[in-house]
């Protein structure tokens, strides 16, 4: 659902006085979100200075709830200023609904994010298909702001909201023979017109992976919102990974089934081009993809003025709590 | 002078030929100074000057086809100025990417140049498009007489240089990559069947 800009009346002409202020400032600390507004409450979420015109999302009721009940996770937050909300979700790489960047937040707007149903399959006690609403349930949501470095080296500051992937990982009771688990993105040509070309160089589903003890470090996160809101469906709404030592595309978006598995998975990228893509992917300066130098980054938004070129680190700057997870490992051959 | 209505319409035409190939950049410019360019305004006027650079290039290669087949003598005479705004958006490309997205960092620059091979090609065919436009005025084709011909030839292989610079771009999708390899087919392989056809005509009369 898209929020217009907020009416040309002014709130005070048309809103008693104390409950005006009492909403403007919430809307000051929940982005504005008049749909949030109208249910008022007190912001959990430190306040953001949303794009006014940009639009908002605020995501099925159960979902709202959860939303402003979440504080922000200081001691896993970077102190890093985040990207503007309006270029968070208007510079996407999300190739089910387009190539261009700006593609999935012109053709993804109207992608059915609620209901939606999960399957957990595989190496686990108790499989099943759920509703995303159930699945969640029991968790509490939190924000994260971190780094999100992209392979095309460019890289953004983003607050999300979710909450660790092996919190619901332990709920399934993964068995002794779980080593990896899989993620597939829905497979809805009608929806996502990228999945139907004859001209894709990828297979759909889109399917990424990662390693047991990767998918169960408390940096691990699965995403169901950003900026205080709903995720917005170009950015993977309404349900997605987020792997912030990672290259972004094993963060994969809008997850319908998440299998444990024995042996590593076939991933997507790594598949399409196993010289260009690991199946690792962590951030790393010193490997090289043919086309994108790693050395550097492009911190966005940049302005013509400054290209904001970065040095980029090791595992985008997380190596103190994710390098021990590959001690031993040469990470030139595991790319 | 005398403005004959020929005359007139000779000039207006000039003019329009003159000022379309300016409006994508007008438009690209207007969009940056508006700031609506998106998070990543650098690539963004990065790939809209390298695909204009790859349609002038096409342009300029298809006034030949377009003239034999619609009889349209007149287009011969704008020949140049294609090629030469090809010239200039490429140089605009090269730039913006320098500029804009390696902040003119000597190591950067060094970088790139040297160790991705999409820029490396891209970047030979700019090359050589500048000797192409150095000698495209009237006076150098007169004092380079046939060896001029057989310069300016190297647009074919400039034209197959951008292509493989934009192929070894493809990520997930090559259906751009796939159209404008066929018009380029049809481009280069219109020259080569009326060149067949010539040489077999000529070698049926000394038969
Ligand atoms: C005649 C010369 C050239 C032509 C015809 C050309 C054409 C193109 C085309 C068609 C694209 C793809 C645009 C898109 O994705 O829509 C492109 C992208 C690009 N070109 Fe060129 N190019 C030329 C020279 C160069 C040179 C000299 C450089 C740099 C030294 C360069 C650097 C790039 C870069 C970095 C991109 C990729 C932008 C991105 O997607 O991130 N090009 N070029």
């Amino acid at each position: 659902m898209l929020i217009k800009k907020p009416d040309p009346i002014k709130a005070s002409e048309i809103t008693p006085e104390p409950i005006y202020r009492n909403r403007r400032l919430f809307m000051q600390g929940l982005a504005g979100s008049a749909a949030l507004a109208l249910s008022g409450g007190a912001a959990a979420i430190p306040a953001y200075d949303l794009d006014a015109d940009a639009p908002r999302y605020p995501g099925p009721d159960w979902l709202q709830s959860k939303l402003r009940a979440g504080a922000r996770n200081e001691a896993l937050s970077t102190a890093e200023k985040p990207a503007p909300y309006v270029n968070v979700i208007t510079h996407n790489n999300f190739y089910e609904f387009g190539t261009g960047k700006q593609d999935p937040s012109r053709k993804a707007q109207n992608f059915k994010t609620d209901p939606w149903s999960v399957e957990i399959a595989g190496e686990v006690d108790k499989p099943g298909t759920y509703a995303l609403e159930d699945l969640l349930q029991p968790h509490g949501i939190e924000e994260r702001i971190y780094r999100l470095r992209c392979v095309e080296a460019w890289s953004m500051v983003i607050p999300w909201m979710g909450f660790p992937l092996g919190d619901l990982l332990k709920r399934f009771g993964p068995t002794s023979r779980a080593k990896y688990v899989a993620f597939t993105t829905l497979l809805d040509p009608e929806q996502m017109p990228g999945q139907g070309g004859f001209f894709s160089t990828l297979d759909w589903p889109y399917v990424e992976g990662l390693r047991m003890d990767e998918a169960m470090h408390p940096l691990t996160l699965l995403a169901v919102g950003l900026y205080g809101n709903a995720l917005p469906p170009q950015n993977g709404a309404p349900f997605r990974l987020v792997v912030p030592w990672k290259y972004g595309f094993k963060s994969i978006k809008s997850i319908v089934r998440i299998e444990l598995t024995e042996s590593m998975p076939v991933t997507t990228w790594n598949q399409t081009a196993p010289n260009e893509y690991g199946f690792y992917a962590n951030v790393n300066p010193e490997v090289d993809h043919p086309r994108w130098s790693q050395a550097t980054e492009r911190r966005l938004p940049s302005s013509l003025f400054s290209p904001n070129i970065i040095d980029t680190k090791p595992f985008n700057g997380y190596g103190d709590q994710v390098a021990s997870l590959y001690s031993g490992m040469d990470l030139r051959k595991w790319f | 002078m005398v403005l004959t209505p020929e005359r007139l319409r000779r000039l207006a035409l000039w003019w329009l030929v003159f000022l379309l190939p300016l409006l994508p950049l007008a438009w690209l410019v207007e969009r940056a100074l508006a700031m609506d360019l998106g998070a990543d305004p650098a690539q963004a006027i990065v790939q809209f000057t390298g695909i204009w650079t790859l349609r002038l290039l096409f342009v300029t290669l298809a006034v030949t086809p377009l003239r034999l087949m619609f009889r349209w003598a007149w287009l011969q005479r704008y020949r140049r100025m294609f090629g030469l705004y090809t010239l200039f958006y490429a140089v605009v490309h090269l730039l913006a990417f320098a500029t804009f997205i390696l902040g003119w960092r000597p190591d950067l620059l060094l970088r790139e140049l040297s160790e991705r091979p999409y820029i490396i090609v891209g970047t030979l065919a700019l090359l050589l498009l500048i000797p192409l436009g150095v000698t495209s005025t009237r006076g150098m084709q007169r004092r380079l007489g046939p060896k001029w011909a057989k310069l300016h030839r190297l647009v074919y292989l400039i034209a197959l240089l951008a292509m493989l610079h934009f192929i070894w771009q493809i990520r997930s999708s090559f259906q751009e990559q796939l159209i404008y390899g066929l018009i380029l087919a049809w481009l280069l392989g219109f020259r080569l069947w009326k060149r067949r056809r010539r040489s077999r005509g000529a070698r049926r009369q000394t038969a």
